[in-house]
């Protein structure tokens, strides 16, 4: 069986679902939160990267490069904050964190 | 001179309302009087001499219900400052005005100097032209006198009786106040200038039976007095209004001239046509029972009772409850134009009589008592009115100002010297311990049961005469409901001297400490005894006999077809002896109930307990009021307040609006959980919403 467009698509949209249950679902940790932020940005990747191939056009490659530093850099910056507000609040439960409201 | 006489006890109240005012002022410099006033929730008023407190505040202690116990303990308020010459300047401005209103009364009543005094433009609307003016004839310069004198005295008593009293200022100034709108009732031109004394004086009369204001019971009867005059004001006013619009005047002169020409007019009103006449005098006479305190509108007087005694003997014996019948007489030429006005107030004032007599018979508290005997003494004064007898009728007040006087500020002696005990059960013996108050009580007594040569026997003889006389139909009630009256005012008289003065004292602790009151309050009793005496058959002739005519004048009108004052002296002996007799019997059984056999009346109220139960409880007309008028209003009241203002307004009304504003906010502030990933779902929501607004116009362009 050839692996066709199809094929990659279907793991990037499973990969970008994943990800977006892993944000809702999740109620313990906001490192889970990061993690599946990556995997959306995974899933955006398998996209660009497939649709670059199946067009011939490297741009997509291009961008999958691009995005792929952004994401390393919004997640040395979570995993930053997150250390800080582990050491000022003792916790980093999803359900602790509820100061942001009027 | 006349100027003088209304005048002084206004500048005395003016000047005595100023020192209350400074006083108050500098007790509580700066500050609102709140916490003060709740040191003084305690104070009982009143005590005598100040030696007499020293000496009894540790009996009192013990003898006394918890909140008397307290008033020894808390800390009486200093008296305010300047109490002695507010106290000075209002009783020598009140005997300055009695003397010269003794003078108005020999010129007025024997020279007929009267007079009419016009002081200024008071209502200039359209053709209305109505002068405020002073009238002064006969009928004004007995009331003058009566009212002037009265209150003279009581502001000397008052000067013994008030001594420990922290806030004697306010009180002078109130019973100035009193006596200046009293004045300016009686020397009315006009209905309007009537109505102005009218409401002064129930204005003066509501500030001073609330003027223990720390008490709820004193406040509550304030209340009562002030509403159900109010009752009887509503008629009174829209009496002046009949009149106005029968005849288009205030003022006497005119509607005394248009009076007759009123007759056989008819007012059309709701599909009935009514005599004008009967109409107006109706309305008028509304206002006379609530301030007279007439049957079915006497509820206030007896707890008017919780007042200062000198208040009792002042304004609810000897002058303003005598305003209604004053105000009969001053309107006798239309009453004396329509028969039926005539018999309503003449079974009102039989039905009072007898019915205020039978509730005295079983009252227990002494100032009650005489509140009782007061109603029914009204309603003599009333049935005079009505059989036409209008001199006969202020022949009566004239005396009864004297002897209810005399026996208010002597129960007031009596209460001083129990220290605050009114219940006459707890007393007995007293004649030996304060003699001279037991004589000057006696004399009272004697007075009002019409004893033969003092003041009460001319005058009450005379209005029974002439209620037989009369030839009005309801005259024969009146007639026996006054004879029997006169027997039940003996029996409860002497009942409440009997009690009070004589047998073995019932507390020993209180008979013990028990002491003669202070000279300025006993000078007061003696001038009230000599009046009460003095007061009848000098005056016989020209209140009820051929001096009439002569004495009064023009001031008291008379129809052609009016003959009770010639017809009352042809009566049989029989009718004159009556009331006499009737007097003997009361006081013959009282002796016999309350010296002889004391046990008598004990068995006598356990024989018929329901009659006394009866009796004891007025006729059980509080709580009849109660159930027809208060318990409705209040529900209507509370409907009104949870239903009109909780529900309606409170709801969709401008408090409503605001309230909906916070509910909504309210939820949209619960909106904002503060959890991350609602966010993150909301921020995932508007994503989706956004790409699904834009997507189609891409690919719509695409295309």
């Amino acid at each position: 069986m050839a692996i066709t467009l199809g094929h990659y698509l279907t793991v990037g949209a499973i990969l970008f679902t994943l990800g977006i249950f892993g944000i809702f679902i999740n109620r313990k940790n906001v490192i889970i939160i990061l993690m599946s932020i990556e995997l959306i940005l995974l899933a955006v990747n398998i996209n660009l990267v497939a649709f670059s191939s199946f067009l011939h056009d490297l741009v997509g490659q291009v961008f999958a490069l691009l995005v792929l530093t952004v994401a390393a850099a919004e997640t040395a910056i979570g995993l930053a904050i997150l250390a800080v507000f582990f050491r000022n609040r003792g916790t980093i439960a999803v359900e602790d964190i509820n100061l942001m409201k009027g | 001179m006349y100027q003088a006489i209304v005048f002084l006890p206004l500048l005395g109240c003016l000047i005595a309302g100023l020192i209350s005012l400074v006083g108050a002022r500098a007790r509580f410099p700066g500050a609102d009087p709140a916490p003060a006033l709740e040191n003084s929730t305690h104070d009982l008023g009143p005590h005598t001499g100040s030696g007499a407190a020293s000496e009894h505040g540790a009996h009192a202690a013990s003898a006394h219900p918890a909140t008397e116990h307290d008033a020894h303990l808390e800390q009486v308020p200093p008296p305010a400052m300047g109490s002695l010459p507010a106290e000075v300047v209002t009783t020598t401005f009140l005997f300055i005005a009695m003397v010269l209103a003794w003078i108005a009364f020999v010129r007025v009543g024997f020279y007929h100097e009267d007079a009419r005094v016009p002081m200024l433009p008071f209502i200039i609307a359209g053709d209305l032209k109505v002068d405020w003016a002073l009238r002064i004839d006969t009928l004004t310069a007995v009331m003058l006198v009566v009212v002037t004198t009265v209150s003279a005295l009581v502001h000397l008593y008052s000067m013994g009786y008030m001594a420990e009293d922290p806030y004697r200022p306010r009180f002078f100034s109130y019973l100035s106040f009193f006596t200046f709108s009293m004045l300016m009732l009686v020397t009315a031109d006009n209905l309007v200038q009537l109505f102005f004394g009218w409401e002064g004086v129930g204005l003066a009369s509501y500030l001073l039976i609330g003027f223990w204001y720390h008490k709820p019971e004193a406040n509550a009867a304030a209340i009562k007095a002030f509403l159900v005059n109010r009752i009887g004001d509503f008629g009174f006013a829209l009496g002046i209004f009949a009149v106005f619009w029968a005849t288009g005047a205030i003022d006497l002169d005119t509607i005394f001239a248009q009076a007759p020409t009123l007759t056989g007019k008819t007012i059309h009103y709701l599909g009935h046509d009514l005599d004008t006449l009967t109409v107006i005098c109706l309305l008028l006479f509304m206002g006379a029972m609530g301030k007279s305190a007439q049957f079915l509108l006497h509820t206030w007087l007896p707890d008017a009772m919780e007042g200062p005694t000198p208040v009792s003997a002042l304004i609810h014996a000897a002058t303003m409850v005598t305003a209604g019948v004053f105000m009969v007489a001053r309107l006798s030429p239309l009453f004396e134009l329509s028969a039926t006005a005539q018999s309503v107030v003449i079974g009102v004032g039989a039905m009072t009589a007898f019915f205020a007599a039978t509730v005295g018979l079983v009252q227990n508290d002494i100032k009650r008592i005489v509140a009782y005997s007061t109603c029914s003494q009204l309603g003599y004064m009333f049935v005079a009115m009505g059989a036409g007898a209008y001199s006969v009728g202020m022949f009566h007040l004239f005396t009864h100002a004297f002897f209810k006087a005399l026996l208010f500020l002597g129960s007031g002696s009596v209460i001083t010297a129990m220290h605050h005990e009114q219940d006459i059960r707890h007393m007995g013996g007293l004649k030996d311990r304060i003699p001279f108050t037991y004589a000057m009580m006696f004399i009272g007594t004697l007075a009002l049961t019409g004893f033969p040569l003092t003041a009460g026997f001319y005058s009450k003889d005379a209005i029974i005469e002439a209620a037989y006389a009369a030839h009005n139909p309801v005259a024969p009630f009146g007639f026996a409901a006054t004879v029997i009256a006169a027997a039940l005012t003996a029996f409860y008289s002497w009942r409440l001297m009997y009690k009070t003065f004589h047998g073995a004292p019932a507390d020993r602790e209180h008979y013990e400490h028990a002491h003669e009151s202070p000279k300025v309050m006993l000078i007061p009793l003696a001038v009230l005894a000599a009046g009460s005496i003095l007061a009848g058959l000098p005056f016989l002739d020209l209140f009820a006999g051929h001096g009439v005519e002569e004495f009064f004048r023009g001031s008291l009108t008379f129809g052609p077809g009016n003959h009770v004052l010639e017809q009352m002296h042809e009566t049989s002996w029989v009718i004159k002896y009556l009331p006499s007799i009737m007097m003997v019997i009361g006081w013959g059984v009282a002796i016999w109930f309350y010296l002889l056999r004391p046990d008598l009346p004990v068995a006598l109220a356990r024989w018929n307990p329901a009659l006394y139960r009866f009796l004891l409880n007025k006729w059980y007309f509080d709580e009849l009021y109660d159930a027809i008028f208060v318990r409705p209003t209040i529900r209507l009241g509370r409907l009104l307040w949870r239903g009109g203002d909780g529900w309606l307004i409170d709801g969709f009304g401008p408090d409503g609006i605001s309230a909906r504003v916070i509910d909504v906010t309210r939820n949209v502030v619960r909106l904002q959980t503060g959890y991350l990933y609602h966010y993150a779902f909301a921020m995932l929501i508007g994503a989706l919403v956004i790409t699904w607004l834009i997507a189609p116009a891409w690919l719509g362009g695409g295309h």
